[in-house]
């Protein structure tokens, strides 16, 4: 197959401008566009966002109301979803705690990720000594496996939303540190950043207005790929009860009500469940459709 | 290669050396008194005294360190405040318990992933492949503790179902809690294992393409190969050196995933450990426990560095 | 199935053999009505720019080609048996064993993760069902054959320990294991350097000699075909163009793209680009096929019939092939048009 087509790519080699990104732009986004699973993520997460702005406003129940009388309900017209074992309406609980679950993935990815991305670049533009002290630190990081890692963090600082949201963060720097020094070295090495060198442009400048924008693709695929760890992770931790505490309708911890109820109240258990089901979902098929997006071997 | 392994072990002394200080802070970084903390609110001011001399907290951080690590050497990763036996006991056969809970997940993950992978890379885009892949899609964006929750609910405690269905009915197959027989070993792994066979199933696909459109396999072909022989030895064998990476890292999840799993589970392992004396504030065994997942992590994560460059035979460190 | 065995005069014969590649709404066709022959023991060249079809041509012989890739047409005989008619474990039996194949990428086209004699022994185990000792034995004959030095070490040692030219060396004894009567060699010194290219060369036809065999020499490079090949065929955007003996090709090239081609005759260090750049123009893309010539675009003699018709092979008495209206009774442009002055002309302004 490639021997047919790689002449008509043959024939005059272009040379390509040596920042190509805004067209770049336009191509991924066509690229994105036709890529279903990519767009059924992608509605699916504004969705999310719609309803974690404005469900609260909607929902049949408030979500710490109590109703002892009607406690473990299963699904029905008047409640959804069933109630847990304070008579609480689960569904509307659902969709109070869906701005606690992304606000958790999107502010552990922002923390981190801003984290990891400057000592990412600091290592790989400056190199050397520099480079190796700031990638071992990494490496003592990356030793911890990152849910355990997150667990210590909380351990030390405390359960609540908050410390969560900081422990996935940390956890999560050495990932994104690794993925932008190894970014910013094959940037480091077009001749026109040399160029620019030359021209005495301060490293700074260099830094942020020549190797960032050059290396934005693989962070926005990691950043959205890891919403969804950060998602499974934190969620993880208010399950085990290091997290979101009583009352609030964190999904983890919804969870974590309904394991008691296992025998005879199962719903408990399911819906929060398939609520963090839909959500990593959804984030982890827009993060493989922006990969094959920026990837330039896919095809259009 | 013998080089390269000495040279590797030499690398991880300084990683060994943060974790090892990254555990010991982990008590003072902690805001408050770690003593008043670990003895609880209300006690005594001679109990939060004789808990710091009997940590040695009195001394300056340095030495402290120095202690901590001389002991931790030599096995004593110091005594549980909750049962007073030392830490290492506290861990002892619970270590067992959690690798023999992260090596069956490990190889089951493996197993399954490795078919489905090959299988979805030799039938690409058919239907087979299409739903494996949204299958594995699933498997890696499944919580495990509520997947665990599920499957308990499934398996071992039943749903109602037509008789003639089987397994799901028969709920004697599987158990809900704990750890050594057939039937309680199943649910928890499959929990465990269940996302890293989805990323090993994605992994091993995309690795396949890449290797199936090798000049090398043509060359196979033309020598006249079996497509199966093609397929399972010349593309195979080349497609699992990412692969050896992914496995090695995903153990290392595994480790941390096995937290939660023990949790759901009642598993009396290193997890569960884990966690019970967090809620006691139990920080010897928390930090004790700790360090002995991460050593095992890196222990892991060299091994796997050493197979994939023996795999790996074109890649040249020096 | 062999109804008349041994009856043929031509190891490989290809009779109006077509190769497309189906895009979604798009049939390309890259081999389009392909037909040469090889007698036994003699060496065929076959030139082209990249883009000719020229290795699709190789790939569909050994019907090794990929989706999207289908011969939808003509015969492929070989032996005086069409091979498209042959079940894909019959193909098993002749790949490897009566028709060999090299290929252009040395670099690539060896598995790294397996020894050299592992690679070698695959084909006796396969064809001759040699056991593990035995085949280790005659992969080092191999070895030595094709001049590898040492070979009981090489034998153990993996492709990336080798240089490119040893490589080669080692394709080209995988490839001879079995004594093919074919060996079907794609571009086989382009990925080398230029004192490796000539030694592999002349390691092809020496062994050619030796082993009788017939031999079809996929090159972009009139210099390879002058130094090795017996028979000359040219193709262009999938057809041939002109197909004669080495010898006549060099004393009186008919077609005026074969022209341009000696004209160009490279430096044995420039590329493909580099050696053409002669040629005004370049290959059109597969969208845009001219409907006529396909070499009237860039010809300098095209005239309005060259644009609007295309041009059939036509075979003279002593069995010269040439696609080109020039030779033809209806060529409407300069009965004495001489392709050799004129081109000299046109690219001297180019």
């Amino acid at each position: 197959m490639s021997q047919s087509t790689e002449h008509i790519e043959n024939t005059r080699t272009v040379i390509k401008p040596p920042n190509p990104r805004f067209k770049n732009w336009k191509i991924v986004y066509r690229k994105l566009k036709k890529n279903k699973s990519a767009m059924v993520g992608g509605f699916l997460i504004l969705f999310l966002i719609i309803v974690a702005i404005i469900g609260p406003y909607f929902t049949p129940y408030a979500p710490s109301t109590q109703d002892i009388l009607n406690k473990l309900q299963s699904p029905s017209a008047d409640h959804w979803l069933g109630t847990d074992n304070f008579g609480r309406d689960i569904f509307s609980r659902i969709i109070h705690g869906t701005h606690l679950t992304l606000i958790v993935g999107f502010f552990s990815v922002l923390l981190g990720g801003a984290a990891g991305v400057l000592i990412g670049i600091t290592a790989g533009y400056y190199g050397g000594r520099i480079d190796s002290i700031l990638m071992r630190l990494m490496d003592i990081l990356l030793a911890f496996p990152s849910i355990l890692l997150a667990l210590a963090i909380v351990t030390v600082l405390g359960g609540s939303l908050q410390n969560v949201i900081i422990a996935v963060a940390i956890s999560s720097v050495p990932v994104f540190a690794r993925i932008v020094r190894g970014s910013t070295l094959s940037v480091k090495k077009l001749e026109y950043i040399d160029a620019m060198r030359a021209l005495g442009a301060s490293d700074a400048r260099i830094i942020f207005k020549h190797i960032f924008p050059n290396i934005t693709s693989p962070i926005i695929v990691q950043a959205t790929l890891n919403i969804a760890t950060a998602i499974l992770s934190a969620s993880g931790l208010s399950f085990l009860g290091l997290g979101a505490q009583p009352p609030q309708p964190e999904w983890g911890a919804m969870l974590s009500d309904g394991r008691n109820f296992l025998y005879n109240a199962p719903h408990v258990a399911l819906f929060p469940g398939l609520a963090i089901v839909l959500v990593v979902l959804a984030f982890n098929m827009l993060g493989d459709g922006l990969r094959d997006a920026f990837d330039p071997k896919t095809k259009e | 290669m013998f080089k390269f392994i000495i040279r590797r072990i030499i690398q991880t002394i300084p990683v060994l050396i943060g974790v090892s200080i990254l555990v010991f802070s982990m008590m003072h970084l902690v805001p408050g008194d770690p003593a008043q903390i670990m003895a609880g609110e209300s006690a005594p001011k001679e109990q939060v005294e004789n808990i710091r001399e009997r940590l040695g907290l009195n001394d300056p951080l340095p030495v402290q360190y120095f202690n901590y690590v001389k002991d931790a050497v030599q096995g004593d990763l110091g005594n549980s405040m909750r049962s007073g036996r030392d830490v290492t006991t506290e861990i002892g056969a619970r270590f067992w318990v959690t690798l023999e809970l992260a090596i069956y997940s490990t190889v089951l993950a493996v197993f399954v992933g490795l078919i489905v992978g090959v299988i979805s890379a030799t039938k690409r885009y058919s239907f087979a492949d299409t739903s494996l892949m949204i299958i594995a899609l699933f498997g890696l964006s499944m919580p495990n503790f509520w997947l665990g929750l599920m499957l308990i609910q499934w398996f071992a405690i039943g749903i109602d179902l037509p008789s003639w269905v089987p397994f799901i009915n028969d709920t004697s197959w599987f158990k809900p809690s704990g750890w050594g027989s057939f039937a309680q070993v199943v649910l928890p792994v499959v929990t465990l294992g269940t996302a890293s066979a989805a990323i090993i199933a994605r992994m091993t696909r995309s690795s396949m393409l890449d290797v199936i459109d090798q000049d090398y396999i043509r060359t196979a072909r033309a020598k006249g190969v079996k497509e199966r022989v093609v397929i399972y030895r010349h593309a195979l064998k080349n497609a699992l050196i990412p692969v050896v990476t992914v496995v090695g890292l995903q153990f290392g999840g595994l480790l941390g995933g096995a937290v939660l799993t023990e949790s759901v589970f009642a598993v009396n392992g290193m997890g569960k450990l884990i966690i019970d004396s967090i809620r006691a504030r139990d920080f010897p065994v928390v930090q004790g426990t700790i360090l002995v997942v991460a050593l095992l992590f890196i222990f892991v994560n060299l091994a796997v560095d050493i197979t994939y460059r023996y795999l790996n035979k074109r890649i040249d460190l020096d | 199935m062999t109804s008349a065995p041994n009856s043929y005069e031509n190891i490989l014969e290809l009779n109006d053999l077509q190769t497309s590649f189906f895009t979604k709404d798009l049939e390309v066709k890259a081999v389009d009505g392909v037909s040469f022959a090889i007698p036994k023991g003699k060496i065929l060249g076959v030139v082209g720019e990249s883009g000719s079809g020229k290795s699709i041509t190789s790939l569909s012989i050994l019907r090794l080609l990929k989706e999207p890739g289908k011969i939808v047409g003509g015969e492929i005989k070989f032996k005086g048996e069409n091979l498209l008619d042959k079940s894909e474990a019959n193909m098993r039996k002749i790949r490897g064993n009566e028709i060999s194949m090299i290929f252009q990428e040395p670099m690539t086209s060896l598995n790294p993760t397996f020894t050299v004699g592992q690679q070698i022994s695959e084909a006796y185990k396969i064809h001759q069902g040699l056991n593990k000792k035995q085949a280790k034995q005659r992969s080092v004959d191999m070895l030595k054959l094709v001049g590898i030095p040492s070979p009981e070490k090489r034998v153990n040692q993996y492709p990336h320990e080798l240089s490119g030219g040893m490589r080669q060396r080692v394709m080209i004894a995988m490839a001879l294991a079995c004594n093919p009567e074919l060996l079907i060699a794609d571009e086989p010194t382009t990925a080398l350097d230029v004192t490796i290219q000539a030694q592999i060369l002349d390691l092809i036809k020496d062994l050619q000699e030796r082993l009788g065999m017939g031999v079809l020499l996929i090159t972009h490079d009139l210099g390879v075909v002058a130094e090795t090949c017996d028979y000359v065929a040219v193709m262009y955007c999938g057809k041939v163009v002109e197909y004669t003996d080495t010898k006549t090709l060099f004393k009186d090239a008919k077609h005026p793209y074969t022209v341009g081609l000696m004209k160009s005759i490279p430096q044995h260090d420039q590329d493909i680009e580099g050696d053409l750049a002669v040629i005004r123009g370049s290959v059109p893309s597969p969208a845009e096929m001219p409907k006529g010539c396909r070499f009237a675009p860039r010809c300098p003699f095209a005239t309005e019939l060259c644009r609007e018709k295309l041009p059939d092979l036509v075979t003279d008495e002593e069995g010269n092939q040439i696609r080109c209206w020039i030779y033809s009774d209806e060529w409407d442009g300069d009965p004495e048009v001489n392709v050799h002055a004129e081109t000299e002309r046109t690219t001297e302004s180019y």
